[in-house]
């Protein structure tokens, strides 16, 4: 069955390139602490994000004429996985990296490729994902935020909810209606949309930790020029839909709680139990295939295919993986789990129990994700 | 994959197809040795895959030669494809002669050591191995011990004392007895293959074989869920089914990437490490798949007439044979705590 063949990633020698991140990440993260580095891809730093981008690498595999450096989507992936794995601070230009530069390259006007691709790559310039909204989450195509054509741009009106970093960002990429409510998939575009524009007002959410990485975004009579307008009027379904294969496939998607691993080796020491060392050595293997698995899918997007449905199995595999993690660390050490503590196995214990349950939900939700795979086998 | 590969596979699928019917595979649970369909498949120079192309097998690259294991637990082949292509190898690497015919393997469990001391010009081989596959009808690759040296020793079918036993899906797993005699050109020192590395190898094929059963799994289930209807329609159009077998896919996927680290880790030197990851992930993927599947199947695939429990019923065999997720998880974990925390990753990314 081709939905379960992934092909042998593509062979090539990144081991040099594996230890300059490396030791990049050791100067760069000496005095992190490993409560921080659980933050994993949601820990936010501007300036470490510029450091990334003076080193080349964001935007590893865009052309050079528009700031990126050609890099083969192998190279691009043991930085991601190097970051990842170091707990280090990547959201201020993991979004941009990931998707909306992607978008951009491929849908994008020049003009907006030479403004913005470049200072994305540098670091510099903050994306954030201005897709669900209040009435409208796993049901995307249900989205009421509307951009009316005006002259010379639209006005835009409506209210954008879990818009990670938005408070941070410099953009968004909005994604609302311009057609009528009956067309559903037809009826919506894409805005590249400067946060700055008056009429966008930023609030933030919460999370049940009381942390505040998400917001709500609101649009009241905010103008767009017509030069905001991402792709082509009306074709917001396809090239939101060609988006989410690169937001699935990543190694964030299983290296969420990887900081709470770690610290789970360290708290056992060099003689575990017996039933330690069984835990923590299935845990391992389970990353093993999972990497396997998320580097052939990049391999998949290096050579131009499109592995929505096998971004979709590593995605759901890789949410069960981390959320596991936290219970069958907990199970092992003798501990309870506090932000507060002193501890770094308390700690990051607390901080990945409380973030556990985002891991299925952010991206797309585990019944979304199944919903794809039954489609992908001719159920649906 | 090569154009040799590429057709080997294609005529053992025709092959597998045609001959392991759901009328065979019920025969061989009988104990039936199935000498005919055997014949098909060594005709067609299977038994070779693994052998290098100097001791006149294809010279096929190893992880496109493990291909057949996958394709051979796809169909539940009830022969002892496996063990022949692998003992083929170590036989060949050691410059023994072939002795054509299946070849099973010994010492499959890590307690057993048979030892080999000379006598009358040639060897004496002694000792006990329990649950060799097939070992009342095949000849026996012996890894046995002599003088704190492994040697490779070939057994010719018929000459060790059988206590046949099976596993769940009536596959001979029996435990043989040796005392005897073997002239000096049946013995040769081991090509660097010890006992340990042997159960590695082993646990390597049983992950290729799962791989492949838990991917026709997936492709049974899924046809099963379009065919089958109930309150009048297919139940695969029931989103609890659906869901079902969307973990169920995952479950083959991890099963098919983990199959393929153990088959590239043969190919290059057998590291613990892989395969102890790969085997643990299917062994895992099993008991998971098999549940799914025969959740979707009702009352007919608990029946023996449904073919699925030729397949579940090896992958519930297969998951523990060769060590089961226990071992070589505690393997892992062990090699793990040595490393230490700021190990880990490398440790990884180095496997
Ligand atoms: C930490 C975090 C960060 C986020 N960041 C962003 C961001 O930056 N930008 C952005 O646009 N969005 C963001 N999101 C939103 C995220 O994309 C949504 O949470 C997600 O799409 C699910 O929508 P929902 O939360 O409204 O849940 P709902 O869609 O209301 O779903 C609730 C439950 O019902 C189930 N369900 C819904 N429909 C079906 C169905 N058809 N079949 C079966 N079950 C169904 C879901 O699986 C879920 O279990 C973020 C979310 C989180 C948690």
């Amino acid at each position: 069955m081709d939905l379960i063949d992934f092909p042998p990633p593509p062979a090539q020698d990144v081991e040099a390139l594996r230890a300059e991140v490396r030791a990049f990440l050791a100067e760069e993260l000496a005095t992190r602490r490993p409560q921080d580095r659980a933050r994993s891809w949601s820990g936010f730093d501007a300036d470490f994000s510029r450091k990334v981008g003076a080193r080349g690498w964001i935007g590893m595999t865009w052309p050079k004429r528009y700031g990126g450096h050609e890099r083969s989507a192998l190279e691009r992936y043991v930085v991601l996985e190097e970051m990842l794995a170091a707990g280090a601070p990547v959201a201020a230009h993991w979004f941009a990296d990931r998707q909306s530069g992607p978008l951009l390259l491929k849908v994008g006007s020049e003009e907006q490729r030479r403004t913005l691709l470049p200072r994305m790559a540098a670091g510099e310039c903050c994306f954030c994902i201005g897709m669900s909204e209040p009435d409208s989450g796993s049901d995307l195509a249900a989205v009421r935020t509307r951009a009316v054509p005006v002259e010379g741009g639209f006005v835009v009106n409506g209210t954008k909810l879990w818009t990670t970093y938005a408070h941070h960002a410099h953009f968004m990429i909005l994604f609302c209606r311009t057609g009528g409510a009956e067309e559903r998939h037809g009826g919506t575009s894409q805005f590249l949309v400067d946060l700055k524009t008056p009429g966008i007002t930023i609030r933030p959410i919460a999370d049940l930790a009381g942390e505040h990485h998400f917001n709500e975004v609101v649009f009241e009579d905010a103008f767009l020029p017509s030069s905001a307008l991402l792709g082509q009027l009306g074709d917001g379904w396809n090239q939101v839909v060609g988006e989410l294969a690169f937001e699935r496939s990543g190694p964030e998607r299983f290296l969420s709680s990887f900081t709470l691993l770690v610290e789970l080796v360290r708290a056992l020491g060099p003689n575990p139990s017996e039933q330690a060392a069984v835990a923590a050595g299935r845990l391992t293997a389970h990353l093993l295939v999972l990497r396997r698995l998320s580097r052939s899918v990049a391999g998949m997007l290096q050579n131009g295919e499109n592995p929505a449905l096998q971004a979709a199995l590593v995605k759901d595999l890789g949410a069960i993986f981390e959320q596991e993690i936290p219970d069958i660390a907990r199970q092992l050490v003798d501990a309870e789990p506090s932000q507060r503590s002193t501890r770094d196995f308390s700690a990051v214990l607390a901080h990945t129990i409380l973030n556990v349950p985002s891991f299925s939900l952010r991206g797309g939700t585990r019944e979304i994700l199944r919903g794809i795979i039954a489609r992908g086998l001719g159920l649906r | 994959m090569s154009d040799t590969s590429q057709i080997l596979v294609d005529t053992a699928t025709r092959l597998f197809e045609e001959t392991f019917t759901p009328r065979q595979l019920a025969l061989a649970e009988t104990g039936r040795w199935l000498g005919t369909e055997w014949q098909a498949v060594e005709d067609m120079g299977l038994p070779l895959a693994l052998v290098p192309e100097e001791a006149g097998g294809f010279g096929l690259p190893v992880e496109e030669a493990l291909n057949l294991i996958r394709l051979a637990g796809a169909f539940a082949v009830p022969l002892p494809l496996a063990e022949t292509m692998l003992a083929n190898r170590i036989l060949a690497s050691a410059g023994l002669e072939l002795p054509g015919g299946p070849v099973t393997l010994a010492p499959v469990r890590a307690d057993d050591r048979p030892t080999l001391e000379r006598r009358d010009g040639g060897w004496l081989l002694s000792g006990t191995a329990q649950r060799v596959p097939w070992g009342r009808a095949a000849a026996i690759m012996v890894l046995a011990e002599h003088d704190g040296r492994t040697l490779v020793a070939l057994v010719p079918a018929g000459q060790a004392e059988v206590t046949p036993d099976i596993n769940l899906a009536y596959e001979p797993r029996d435990t043989l007895r040796f005392e005897t005699v073997l002239p000096a050109e049946r013995v040769a020192p081991s090509p660097g293959v010890a006992a340990a590395d042997l159960r590695r190898l082993g646990a390597a094929l049983r992950c290729l074989a799962m791989a492949g059963a838990l991917g026709r799994i997936l492709e049974m289930t899924t046809a099963y869920a379009n065919e089958r209807s109930q309150f009048g329609r297919p139940i695969g159009k029931f989103q609890a089914i659906q869901q079902h077998l969307a973990v169920l896919a995952g479950q083959a996927a991890a099963a098919r990437a983990a199959g393929d680290i153990a088959a590239e880790a043969v190919a290059q030197g057998a590291s613990a490490l892989p395969i102890a990851a790969a085997k643990v992930r299917c062994g895992e993927a099993a008991g998971i798949a098999a549940a799914i599947a025969h959740q979707v199947h009702g009352a007919m695939g608990f029946t023996h007439e449904h073919s699925l429990h030729f397949l579940t019923k090896r992958l519930w065999s297969w998951r523990d044979e060769f060590g089961g997720e226990g071992e070589w998880s505690r393997l892992i974990g062990r090699e793990v705590a040595q490393a230490g925390a700021d190990g880990l990753w490398p440790l990884v990314t180095a496997a």
